[in-house]
């Protein structure tokens, strides 16, 4: 769970243009409340996701639940991939 | 007490189609002397000029104008291309003539495929779908906001002999089709803009509410314009002022559409997610603070999915807030901006 949330983490450094406090942002914070992701955003990551960790994320999974934080993703990641 | 009842508890109580009525024949007269303000006053042009598309939004406001300014003063342009439908030019023209005012028709297929429109949205559909061909149609549909989910899309393909194919689009190829469409809007723009600075004229811009303030039009495209004379007004407004000016029944009936992709398209199917009248509806309820339960009622749904319409109604306006953003400077500059 730890290391998917820091790749996940280092992934939305890289690639997004994440500043001020929004940089630091917890392990449980929404990205959207925190406007680090947008509809957009949330398709690039998916792309991330499913090359990464080799899942198909399916549309009915496309919540913010799943997706909305680095805790929600990395829950969702352990129980979508292959044991 | 100079108290006045909460409005909010008066809108609460009468969320029904009553309260998008319009008096037509005022608020015809305050755009129409807001149109003259602007366009003479603020601007110092001598007509208008609105590129007619033959759906209800163009034909209103190539009708306000011509009310306003008189039918002498604006310049109708119809911009089709090979695969916007040849029935809305019809109509396009049919209206310009009921006005009485000036136009005239640029096909813009060969700039389109001269700029690579057509090419780089089919090579973006191919990686998703590799036997899509020029024969094929497409489109693409918006999916999972009013289901409480992330928004995406997905593209939609039709083979010759009537197979649809059906899949989520990736970001990447979303982007490049977009862009490759998003061409149609901004090359007919640069057309709007050579006939309006030839004329000294003001560009028209007609997106309606809905279009508006859900950030559905393309920045520097059909968002441009030097003046949007019905963006305060909801689309069933709209209709309501085509009827008033009696446009025809093709126009006062036809269900939005874009005309933008191959395959048939309802505005709802791209990006609204609702019919224009639902939406309508909802967007007013949000803005008033009606309770998610009463838009629920009102929309035959449960209050979940009204809550879900609400959230995609503010995410909507979130991300596309940089579509109505002028150029940015790192410093104010109070002697131009102000």
């Amino acid at each position: 769970m730890e290391q998917i949330k820091q790749q996940v983490r280092a992934y939305i450094l890289d690639n997004f243009i994440v500043v001020g406090a929004s940089s630091e942002f917890q392990d449980s914070d929404s990205f959207i409340e925190h406007h680090i992701c947008d509809s957009t955003g949330f398709l690039e990551l998916i792309g991330f996701l499913e090359e990464k960790y080799g899942i198909k994320v399916e549309d009915e999974e496309m919540v913010p639940a799943n997706l909305d934080s680095l805790n929600g993703i990395a829950a969702y990641i352990v129980t979508k991939r292959p044991h | 007490m100079n108290r006045t009842p909460s409005l909010r508890r008066q809108d609460r109580s009468a969320l029904t189609p009553e309260v998008l009525r319009l008096d037509c024949k005022v608020e015809v007269e305050r755009i129409a002397a807001g149109m003259v303000r602007i366009v003479g006053e603020q601007f110092r042009r001598r007509g208008a000029l609105v590129a007619m598309s033959g759906g209800v939004d163009s034909s209103v406001c190539a009708a306000l104008a011509a009310h306003a300014f008189g039918p002498k003063k604006v310049f109708g342009l119809l911009l089709p291309e090979r695969e916007s439908s040849a029935s809305s030019t019809t109509r396009a023209r049919q209206v310009a003539e009921q006005l009485g005012i000036r136009w005239q028709t640029e096909d813009i297929t060969g700039t389109l495929e001269a700029i690579g429109c057509y090419r780089q949205r089919d090579e973006a559909i191919r990686r998703v779908f590799p036997e899509y061909d020029g024969s094929w149609r497409s489109k693409i549909a918006i999916a999972g906001g009013t289901e409480g989910r992330i928004n995406f899309f997905n593209l939609v393909v039709e083979s010759p002999d009537g197979q649809i194919k059906m899949s989520r689009l990736p970001l990447r190829e979303y982007l490049q089709i977009v862009a490759a469409t998003s061409y149609k809007q901004r090359i007919r723009k640069t057309i709007e803009y050579f006939h309006a600075d030839r004329l000294h004229y003001a560009v028209l811009g007609t997106p309606n509410r809905l279009e508006y303030d859900q950030g559905f039009f393309v920045k520097n495209g059909d968002g441009a314009a030097d003046f949007k004379p019905i963006a305060h007004l909801y689309k069933s407004q709209v209709y309501a002022l085509a009827r008033h000016f009696g446009l025809a029944e093709e126009i006062c009936d036809a269900a939005p559409a874009t005309d933008v992709y191959t395959m048939p398209q309802s505005q709802d199917e791209f990006y609204f997610a609702l019919p224009y009248d639902k939406m309508d509806m909802a967007l007013w309820a949000h803005d008033h603070a009606v309770p998610a339960h009463e838009l629920a009622a009102w929309l035959g749904t449960d209050e979940k999915h009204a809550r879900f319409i609400y959230r995609d109604i503010e995410n909507k306006r979130a991300t596309t807030r940089y579509l109505h953003a002028r150029a940015a400077v790192i410093d104010p500059l109070p002697e131009i901006d102000d």
